[in-house]
């Protein structure tokens, strides 16, 4: 088996900046490269975009939307969360207000049913996946709703096998048998939620059959799933990527979202939605404002005493509408009205769907300063890039988890050579850019989000150490909420019980991409246990697990294709071309493949995927590529 | 509706300990008891995120009425049971179990041991030269740890981490039997063949340094591990939105290895691979 | 689970081992062949708790494969972990557990010779020397040398076990290098073992209770036994309701026979009165204490004996399922039960409803592999469920958290046949036997020096010196072993020592399981020292501290004194002491505790070394 190191990274330890186009990097000062960088952005007020990081602290975030709103006065500002969980957030927010996970780790350790669903947190999100074997050895049945026969669904006590993108279907389905079968919670639906008659006959076509049909899953499997879930006293529902990376994620999540209303299984200690988030701050970027829609605290910009409210706390006037996401910030590069881009930790040249189309775009920007700890290709694109610090080990802060727990990250080492925190080195551009902001450290930056969030106003440093993190929302210094959201909902008092939960009313809208006879192959992608995203962190410690960059077939079409381990193919889809070797994975059906995109400098697997967004939350159909597979002239075996 | 579990409140139990009132929880342990009293027992199998194993039988007390003596780490405390810690017929059996396993295996980088041997005065050299001893060579088949079994005293500690008390990977069990057991995968394979992932929650619980970062095992080697030059500084991981806490062991600005606070909400001192092991990029400094 | 698999693939015949115990695959996830017929496989797997929930079927695979294949490979393990969704790391843990099994290539046949103490003292190693000469590398047998075979009446003897379908036995007692090599080489071909009854010298006694229908009765016909006063008591134990069978078991002042003495009618009623259901029946017949065979000579005598007191057993503790954990090495004993079970269930005297009553009531034989510390009753839940067997932390005790962490009630077989006599005598005349502490008849293995070994049946309270008697103990007689290698030796002198549990004690020795066993001054003490604590450290299951490294240094210790004595023993001696006081204080279970029993008796009783 071939054990490859992937390409490594050093560290940035300068800044540096191109003075023209076609010239190569010069190691600079900051002096020069802050001016520098400060006078590209300034020429481009107006066309500005501001990439934040979802692994950088809450402070950090708070900072680079502030940076965008005050200094450069917009609201395009937008993270990495638009490739991964924006449905969540999106779908979440329609129907509770609020973008969240409804539920803690702690409690699927005492819930009776859990559903994955789209999810191999057995390999993605490995420790949140103990807290579901601690329920599975409690006594919980999981139901896994895949693909793949995944590390997880291996768990579960059915698995279920569906094409790829019929995701509502399955949950329509679902949904339908419960009602016929009389398990709804008749009581919740109707307090706690509207829409349900619309709802009832929306599902009402999807029979058992025709989604076994659709899904390609047996209806009995489908029928026992709708039963347990109904059936439960608690139940957890749980997704992942495989939800939301697709052109109607946020559907997909209303859908979801409509079986625990249906059953009442939301809003109660053990019964929950949960979204696992992908980055270590996907979920405080959102919270602390870093998207175009919303304030810190997750606070609407439409809403005008929000508005009013920072607008005094921070002595500026914001944009009375919504900024662009990433996905449309892309789109405004090509069409020249978005001109420089200040891009902190993300590496969206390797990371967006299409990324040929990516890279493109942005050598079109008129100005595009890279702050990152790694030369990465987006930072190779860059006019200016400033060598910043790791924010898990070099920087102190905060950061939220897929629980809403906001945690401490502390300096433990010193960053290399010249590299620079985050915040001073924005403070330093917003200082030349007529801001002078006077940040002490970064808990006096997360007082001031503390002063503007009512959710975040009880979580002093002091408290966050001694509890060893809080969940949101903790509006009081001197108590803690409850572990999940929404306990609204049951509340008697129609006025506590707040506005009622909708029922999503969304239509099943098969993948983009279709399969034909020339891409027969519906390629999904993922992750693997060891690797990260693009490789970049991850690819640096020698992992015996890690095998490179293959394309997954099951054992029939590796024989049908008359391909070996490890011999090399060309993929190819609609969009693009690449060279992998092959994998052979019984997990997988006939017409059903896979591959990562952790190695994108062997294979860069995003040259296949397709751009087709999701029209709410701008994530693109990550999961459903069409792909043909050709045995190469001379077989070349990968060992 | 459900209400949040507050658990079922728990009774005290009135026991004395050493001809001390003691009162604890319902369902605490005698070594609950005595370390809330503040009475030093050694122990060595004991996990503060494990269930007790009672294997190495160091932590033996005297309890009345009982034909043996008990293990203090997994004998639930009772009303009414008068318990002894310190009786000559205690540190016998603690003296003995010392000796027997300083004289079979490697102790040296077991923390706390040395300092019960001079206490109870153990003396692993009369069991003469020819004493059998595990003697195993450390096997070294992979780049992030190393298993040096001769340093291994069989607490099965790492066994249930690794099984269904937390990783439920199952890589590792003990294999063979008596003085023969040992820990193994199956078939007595390399790591590298096995079912490991890799996660090192092995490590974590390991007292004995019988499994070590490979960083440390090599440092160790070439004669520049100093715990003293380390700070341990607690963050969160960056892999993914799970929020595990991370303690870095820094030496000399290079992180050194990585643990996690056992009494963590999230990882309870469990860690995957990423989490464990893939600090690295951050030191790429050249 | 998320099992991982190596690349080894079964044999055929290592598949068909498999099948033929667990039934054909249901699914290419656990086995089948991925085909066309298996497409629905790809879209829709079960799994969780039901496919955990068979790890109880591992021990069963191994014997399975090991039966059919005299071994157990790579990809076998790895079927059969797919089979029952057992991580592969742990099922090696387990196979390796176990003497009887192999996870390195063997020749298909075993020759199991014994050179425990009663065989030992007959010849063994020369025995040994002589097989092993004619059956070298490449005769296709492995001789192994094996701890007691519990065959002491014919000693010294062999066991063959010769893997295929099926796997043939054959015992070769007492064995001669050509009747062993014969047993080894041509199975089938070698002579009938004697039937069981010849391991009862008072055969056909009618004062005898127990034994009485031993060599009487024809052991495989329920329709002999029953007209031998078979399944009275189970129809008094239906018209006595179960807490009437407790009370009566109670007043009997019935006590274990597997050498703790612990009261039969308090386990009952301790266990009965468990809220926890299921309730759990296991019948320990693991009898492995070198020098006992006497739940081998019930089983292969008197089958119907045990199935029924284990009915009643169950009956009385709210079971509905039992288990009879049989030691590995007892072919015929399996064979007469197995018999014995099927026919009890053809004639509704086991299933659902037992005798008419509505009782529901089976057993499960489940074989063990050779791990003498799986007669320890936690160690034999254990090994039950597949898991290695290693006794548990008490408490809980077994009554309270017993097989697969249920009430259950364990006995021992000679236990359970006793209750058979107290409901057909009823308690009073039963507690009239023996004495007024140890009620009831006794069974007593003798073996070594004497003219009659076998089992023999006394009342409690009869003396040392009377059995020894009856037995036609021989001349020279140095040391008599009571109650095995956990047990101690007493002086030839001490033959009005009472043969109740009170009196040994009081004597400061012990009954343990009823051995007996008689040396002659042939034998030299420190090599029969030696031996006992060889077993012990073989037997010892690793977990503990004291018993895992105690068990060597003691046998280190007795090596180096082997030939010495006095002051050139001293040191040693004091080492001993010391070691074997914490083994019997600290260690886990009864294996590490009494370890050092024999061996402390012989110095301080019988003066070794002196």
């Amino acid at each position: 088996m071939r054990k490859r190191q992937p390409k490594t990274y050093t560290r940035l330890t300068h800044p540096l900046i191109r003075d023209s186009r076609d010239e190569p990097f010069r190691q600079a000062s900051w002096e020069e490269a802050l001016d520098r960088a400060a006078r590209g952005l300034a020429r481009n007020r107006g066309a500005f975009g501001m990439f934040s990081c979802a692994r950088a602290t809450n402070e950090m975030n708070y900072v680079a939307q502030k940076f965008a709103r005050v200094v450069m006065g917009t609201n395009n500002v937008d993270s990495c969360n638009r490739t991964c969980h924006a449905p969540s957030v999106a779908g979440l927010s329609a129907a509770f207000g609020s973008g969240g996970g409804t539920s803690s780790y702690e409690e699927i350790e005492h819930t009776d049913v859990i559903v994955m669903w789209g999810s191999n947190a057995r390999f993605a999100h490995p420790i949140f996946f103990q807290h579901v074997l601690k329920g599975i050895r409690n006594g919980a049945r999981m139901y896994a709703v895949d693909p793949r026969r995944t590390s997880t669904a291996e768990w579960a006590e059915s698995w279920m096998g569906l094409n790829v993108g019929t995701d509502i279907p399955m949950a329509h389905a679902i949904g339908r048998e419960i009602i016929h079968a009389g398990l709804t919670n008749e009581a919740f639906i109707e307090r706690a939620t509207s829409g349900f008659e619309e709802y009832k006959a929306l599902v009402e076509p999807w029979t058992l059959s025709l989604a076994e049909k659709v899904t390609g899953v047996p209806a009995a499997a489908i029928r026992e799933l709708a039963h347990a879930y109904a059936r439960a006293e608690r139940a957890q529902l749980c997704w992942t990527l495989g939800i939301t990376e697709h052109h109607n994620g946020t559907d997909n999540v209303r859908a979801l979202i409509n079986l625990s209303l249906l059953t009442g299984h939301v809003g109660r200690y053990g019964s929950g939605l949960q979204p696992l988030r992908g980055q270590n701050n996907v979920q405080g970027g959102g919270d602390m404002g870093a998207i175009p829609n919303r304030l810190p605290g997750f606070q609407d910009i439409l809403d005008p005493d929000t508005r009013m409210k920072f607008e005094s706390a921070w002595n500026t006037v914001i944009q009375p509408h919504y900024g662009l996401n990433l996905t449309q910030m892309f789109e405004a590069m090509e069409e020249g009205e978005l001109k420089a881009v200040y891009c902190i930790g993300e590496n969206p040249a390797q990371s967006e769907a299409d990324s040929e189309q990516a890279v493109r775009r942005m050598r079109q920007l008129d100005f595009l300063v890279v702050q990152d700890i790694f030369l990465t290709k987006t930072a190779e694109l860059a006019h200016v890039v400033l060598p910043a610090t790791a924010g898990w080990a070099e920087t102190d802060g905060t950061t939220t988890n897929s629980e809403r727990r906001v945690q401490r990250v502390r300096r433990a080492v010193t960053p290399p050579g010249e590299a620079r925190e985050d915040i001073d080195i924005i403070c330093e551009l917003a200082a030349r850019l007529g801001h002078e902001w006077k940040y002490a450290d970064a808990q006096a930056v997360w007082n001031e989000l503390r002063s503007v969030s009512p959710d975040h106003y009880g979580m002093t440093y002091e408290r966050l150490e001694q509890y060893q993190g809080i969940q949101w929302p903790c509006p009081s210094t001197e108590q803690l909420e409850p572990t999940y959201l929404h306990g609204r909902l049951w509340e008697a008092d129609p006025a506590r019980r707040g506005l009622p939960a909708p029922f999503g009313i969304v239509q099943h809208d098969p993948p983009v991409d279709l399969t034909d006879e020339e891409y027969p192959i519906r390629l999904t992608t993922g992750r693997r246990l060891d690797s990260y995203n693009t490789g970049v962190q991850s690819g640096s410690f020698a992992s015996p697990l890690r095998r490179g960059e293959y394309v997954e077939l099951c054992p029939e079409d590796a024989e049908r294709y008359g391909v070996v381990v490890g011999e090399e193919v060309r993929v190819t889809s609609r969009r693009g071309s690449v060279v992998a070797p092959v994998w052979v994975d019984p997990a997988l059906r006939p017409g059903l493949a896979f591959m990562t995109m952790h190695f994108p400098d062997e294979v860069d697997t995003n040259q296949l995927t397709i751009e087709a967004n999701c029209p709410i939350a701008g994530t693109a159909e990550f999961k459903a590529s069409a792909i043909r597979i050709e045995k190469l002239p001379v077989a070349t075996i990968v060992r | 509706m459900t209400a949040i579990p507050l658990g079922v409140p728990r009774r005290l139990v009135e026991f004395t300990i050493d001809g001390q009132e003691a009162r604890v929880p319902e369902g605490s342990t005698i070594l609950d008891a005595c370390r809330a009293a503040g009475k030093d027992v050694p122990t060595l199998c004991e996990g503060d995120t494990l269930r007790p194993k009672n294997a190495c039988r160091v932590c033996v007390v005297e309890v009345e009425g009982s034909r043996t003596l008990v293990p203090a780490c997994s004998r639930k405390a009772e009303p009414g049971m008068e318990v002894r810690t310190g009786t000559e017929r205690a540190r016998h059996s603690r003296k003995i179990v010392l000796e027997l396993l300083a004289s079979s295996v490697d102790l040296s980088t077991t923390a706390q041991v040395a300092g019960w041997i001079k206490e109870y005065k153990a003396k692993p050299d009369r069991f003469g030269p020819d004493a059998a001893r595990l003697g195993e060579e450390p096997k070294v088949d992979n780049e992030l740890y190393v298993r040096d079994y001769d340093k291994c005293i069989l607490c099965y500690k790492c066994v249930d981490a690794c099984g269904d008390q937390w990783q439920n990977t199952f890589a590792i069990s003990v294999a063979g039997r008596g003085f023969d057991a040992r820990i193994a995968v199956e078939h007595d394979a390399p790591l590298t063949d096995s079912a490991c992932v890799y996660c090192g929650n092995c490590i974590e619980v390991c007292p004995t340094g019988a499994l070590s970062f490979k960083s440390e095992f090599d440092m160790r080697a070439a004669g520049t591990w100093d715990e003293t030059k380390q700070t341990e500084t607690t963050t969160v991981c960056a892999y993914c939105g799970v929020g595990c806490n991370l303690t870095l062991h820094v030496q000399d600005n290079e992180i050194v290895k990585v643990t996690s606070p056992h009494d963590n909400p999230v990882t309870h001192g469990n860690l995957c691979i990423k989490g464990r092991f893939g600090y690295q990029h951050v030191q790429n400094r050249d | 689970m998320d099992l991982h698999f190596g690349d080894s693939k079964p044999t055929d015949d290592e598949r068909a081992a498999v099948d033929a115990l667990l039934g054909p695959p249901e699914s290419s996830w656990e086995g089948a062949a991925r085909d066309e017929m298996r497409a629905a496989d790809l879209r829709w797997a079960r799994g969780g708790r039901a496919a955990r929930d068979r790890r109880d079927l591992l021990l069963p695979g191994l014997h399975a494969i090991n039966d059919r294949i005299g071994w157990i490979s790579e990809g076998a393990l790895d079927y059969l972990c797919r089979r029952l969704t057992v991580p592969p790391a742990e099922a090696y843990g387990v196979a390796t557990f176990y003497a009887m099994f192999s996870v390195k290539p063997r020749p298909a046949t075993v020759l199991h010779v014994c050179t425990d103490l009663a065989c030992a003292t007959a010849g063994a190693s020369e025995l040994c020397a002589g097989i092993e000469a004619r059956l070298g590398l490449g005769s296709g047998v492995s001789v192994e040398r094996s701890p007691c075979l519990g065959l002491c009446e014919r000693a010294p003897a062999a066991l063959a076990i010769k893997a295929g379908d099926p796997v043939r036995t054959a015992v070769s007692a007492p064995a001669t290098v050509h009747g062993a090599v014969l047993a080894a080489s041509a199975p089938d071909a070698a002579p009938q073992e004697p039937p069981a009854a010849m391991a009862v010298p008072q055969a056909g006694d009618p004062s005898l209770t127990l034994l009485r229908r031993v060599g009487v009765v024809d052991p495989a016909s329920l329709d002999d036994y029953r007209a031998h006063g078979g399944y009275t008591a189970l129809r008094r134990a239906f018209e006595l309701g179960p807490a009437g069978v407790i009370r009566e078991v109670t007043d009997s002042g019935l006590v274990g026979r597997g050498g703790a003495a612990f009261p039969t009618g308090r386990k009952w009623q301790a266990t009965a009165s468990q809220p926890d259901h299921p309730h759990y029946l296991v019948c320990n017949a693991d009898e492995s204490e070198p020098g006992t065979f006497k739940d081998r000579v019930i089983m292969e005598g008197d089958p119907y004996a045990l199935v029924e007191a284990m009915t009643i057993a169950a009956y009385a503790t709210g079971a509905h399922k039992g288990y009879l954990y049989l030691r590995g090495e007892y072919p015929r004993a399996l064979r007469r039960l197995e018999h014995a079970i099927a026919q009890a269930r053809a004639r509704g005297l086991l299933g659902d409803d037992v005798l008419g009553q509505g009782y529901a009531f089976d057993i499960e034989i489940r074989r063990g592999a050779g791990a003498y510390i799986c007669g320890e009753e936690t160690a034999l839940f254990n090994s039950i469920e597949g898991y290695r067997g290693e006794p548990r932390s008490k408490p809980p005790f077994p009554v309270e958290k017993g097989l697969f962490g249920k009430p259950t009630v364990e006995n021992n077989v000679e236990t359970l046949v006793n209750v058979l006599p107290v409901l057909t005598m009823g308690a009073p005349a039963y507690a009239a036997i023996g004495t007024a502490k140890s009620t009831g008849p006794k069974l007593f293995c003798v073996s070594g020096s004497v003219a009659r070994p076998g089992i023999y049946e006394l009342p409690f309270g009869a003396t040392l010196g009377e059995l020894l008697e009856l037995a036609g103990v021989r001349e020279r007689l140095r040391a008599v072993l009571l109650g095995g290698a956990a047990g101690g030796f007493v002086r030839p002198e001490e033959t009005d020592i009472p043969l109740t549990f009170e009196g040994t004690r009081e004597a400061g020795t012990t009954l343990g399981s009823g051995v007996v066993m008689a040396f002659d001054d042939t034998v030299p003490l420190p090599r029969l020292l030696l031996r006992i604590a060889e077993f012990f450290r073989d037997e010892s299951c690793g977990q503990c501290v004291p018993c895992r490294v105690g068990t060597v240094r003691q046998e280190e210790a007795l090596h180096r004194i082997v030939d010495r004595t006095g002051a050139a023993a001293a040191d040693d001696i004091a080492l001993l002491r010391e070691v074997g006081r914490a083994m019997r204080d600290a260690s886990i279970c009864g294996l590490g505790q009494t370890a050092w029993n024999a061996v402390e008796s012989a110095i301080d009783r019988l003066g070794a070394y002196e």
